[in-house]
């Protein structure tokens, strides 16, 4: 009985799922590393030049940053603080809020998004944009459509255009349907190197959102071993006690 | 000098000179050294010390966070931030409640599914359960209102959602919503008096009916999976053949399942403290925008089923009521359940097969109402969600009829086996 009701439950749980998941563009695997401490520091550098002029990391201090990813002081000093800041102040340049009237939206603190969108998601954004002359900046964004944000990365990915698949719509008329992006102008880095420009970013702002993710996870394993063993004893406590009792 | 009333302690040393002014031993006694509890105590007998436990971890994390938490709308955001980053083992005593919260619900959704298993509901337990239900009502309240704090985006609009929810209530709806919101919509002043509500009103109201419910517990002595009474059969000191004292068998028997569970609990909190969007969801991490709402505002999992209840029922006679009054009867039904039950047997051991069907068929509903309050109403949901609340409601209303003609097994008179 209880397998059977475990059994229509999943079936039920995965027809669902398959139901929701028509007619989206997946996303990019990102495939970073929060313990790559080199990917970090090179995710930061690029932050720095080619975000941090919109964008802030309002809830991070730069002295975190230095001591989680092993930036000496003076590098920081010298090669990440670009507004003045003491080291223990946190990353709170970017825009000022009437630089809505420019975007048509205030560029917002990245601190938390790759909590809030996922590595992914993020991974896959600086991977979307494509030329539409239709749109304020030129540009459109696969993962976003209608982005208030231009192609800052324009001079290193180049320009993609989009690509289209034809579809039918429930009545029969055919349609197409933005399946894609292609290259169209290259830009200063080939694909790959691209990839991992974007790939060090998004592994930066992953450490951003949560600065104690990797401990967390090497502390975990530590703590799961010892409860583990603990569960052994325990046990054996149990069994030891519960032997009189028939 | 009159001699000391039976009861006052007559030992000596320091516990003796307290248990002539306190009942220090007799409560030990009373509750752990000579409780008997029966021997036969399965897997499903550990939540009820499983809750003890959640409840403590939150009242202690809840503490600490409380001492770094900013409750206004201008900083809360950024202090829970602040006790991530910041605060010395913040993002520990964070997350340790969090997945509390949710640990919460796992244990006491299990700990009540054990009673409609094994009959813990029937008399002479009645007032265990309904304490129970309180507890479960109240525990509901303290979740919601904590889910509020942290004034992220889904936050800030769960809270809309479901406070507004009073202003289908007629005549008095819309006052009565201006009432708890303190103002006219969601802001300072509702978070503020949330954080009063979630840190000690309720929490005060909790331990006290979990005193309660382990009180009367105590009272009546524990249900097994037998659902038979070990009182009729004792030894010549009078404690029950089938039964063992509370300490030292079930206390290292628990120590065991807290172990275990805390394997569970600690692969969460370091591995996986999101746990895939269902424990802390991402539009939280966005700071509440009265502004724009999350793409789909739901509550969190533990919630789900009734929320699913609430959107299953359609409106009409140009009132929204009917949902709200589903998903308020939805809990309102389960005090009424040592009563609904009308079979000679407690346990399911010894029931017949309809109850067995009508069990299963309740947890599949409820798990396919829990998804079903996950997912945008569209597609097959808002069907299922349909037929899901009719077997909710069904398992219960009907379970006098039911239970009445079902056919039962002969109950043994001494407990089966023991693990």
């Amino acid at each position: 009985m209880f397998k059977a009701s475990v059994l229509i439950t999943f079936g039920l749980l995965c027809a669902g799922t398959a139901l929701a998941e028509e007619g989206e563009i997946p996303l990019l695997e990102a495939g970073t590393d929060i313990r790559n401490i080199e990917s970090l520091q090179r995710g930061a550098r690029n932050f720095m030049n080619d975000c941090s002029g919109c964008h802030s990391l309002k809830y991070l201090r730069y002295n975190r940053l230095g001591t989680d990813l092993k930036i000496p002081d003076a590098d920081l000093a010298n090669n990440l603080i670009f507004d003045g800041a003491k080291p223990f102040e946190e990353m709170t340049f970017g825009m000022p809020p009437d630089s809505a009237d420019w975007f048509g939206k205030q560029p917002p603190d990245l601190t938390l998004m790759a909590r809030e969108r996922g590595v992914n998601y993020l991974y896959s954004y600086l991977h979307g944009f494509y030329a539409d002359k239709t749109r304020p900046w030129g540009v459109n964004n696969l993962y976003l459509p209608g982005t208030a944000m231009p192609h800052v990365l324009y001079y290193r990915q180049g320009l993609q255009k989009p690509a289209y698949k034809n579809e039918k719509d429930p009545r029969g008329n055919a349609k197409m349907v933005l399946a894609g992006v292609e290259p169209m102008i290259p830009g200063s880095m080939k694909p790959e190197e691209y990839d991992q420009y974007v790939r060090d970013i998004v592994n930066f702002l992953d450490y951003a959102a949560e600065p104690i993710k990797a401990k967390r996870e090497s502390m975990g394993i530590f703590v799961v071993l010892f409860l583990l063993v603990f569960f052994v004893f325990s046990y054996l406590l149990k069994k030891e006690y519960w032997k009189d009792v028939h | 000098m009159a001699a000391a009333p039976e009861t006052a302690g007559t030992g000596k040393g320091f516990i003796g000179w307290i248990d002539q002014r306190f009942p220090l031993t007799k409560l030990w006694n009373d509750h752990v050294a000579e409780y008997y509890a029966p021997k036969n105590f399965n897997f499903w007998y550990f939540f009820g010390a499983l809750s003890l436990l959640v409840l403590a971890n939150q009242l202690v994390t809840g503490i600490f966070l409380t001492m770094s938490y900013k409750p206004s709308a201008a900083e809360a955001f950024a202090s829970i931030e602040y006790i991530m980053r910041d605060v010395e083992w913040g993002w520990l005593i964070r997350y340790m409640h969090t997945t509390g919260a949710s640990a919460f619900f796992i244990v006491v959704y299990l700990h009540m599914f054990r009673a409609l298993l094994y009959g813990s509901h029937r008399k002479p337990r009645e007032l265990v359960w309904i304490f129970g239900c309180l507890i479960f009502l109240l525990l509901m309240a303290e979740a919601f209102m904590g889910y509020v704090l942290p004034w992220g985006n889904m936050s800030y609009w769960g809270a809309q959602v479901i406070v507004s929810l009073f202003s289908s209530l007629p005549i008095v709806g819309s006052t009565l919503v201006e009432w708890i919101r303190g103002d006219y919509n969601i802001a300072d002043p509702t978070l503020n008096r949330f954080f009063a509500l979630h840190v000690a009103a309720l929490p005060l109201a909790l331990v006290f009916l979990v005193v309660a419910h382990i009180m009367a517990l105590h009272e009546v002595g524990s249900n097994n999976p037998d659902g038979i009474d070990i009182k009729k059969y004792k030894d010549a000191e009078g404690h029950p053949l089938d039964g063992v004292p509370f300490h030292p068998y079930y206390t290292v028997k628990d120590l065991m399942g807290t172990a275990g569970f805390l394997i569970i609990f600690a692969a969460v909190i370091f591995f996986a403290p999101n746990f895939f969007g269902l424990f802390l969801e991402s539009p939280n991490f966005e700071p509440a925008n009265p502004l724009q709402t999350p793409p789909d505002i739901t509550p969190v999992w533990y919630f789900t089923p009734f929320y699913a209840m609430l959107r299953a029922i359609p409106s009409a006679f140009g009132t929204q009521v009917w949902g709200v009054m589903v998903m308020g009867a939805a809990v309102f039904v389960l005090f009424f359940v040592p009563w609904l039950d009308r079979s000679p047997v407690r346990s399911i051991r010894y029931k017949g097969p309809i109850y067995k069907v009508m069990l299963a068929l309740f947890s599949v509903a409820f798990v396919c109402l829990a998804v079903c309050g996950m997912k945008p109403p569209s597609g097959i949901y808002p069907i299922l969600a349909r037929i899901c609340t009719a077997v909710y409601f069904a398992f219960f209303l009907l379970m006098p009829w039911y239970t009445k003609f079902d056919r039962v097994k002969p109950v043994p008179e001494r407990v089966t086996g023991h693990v």
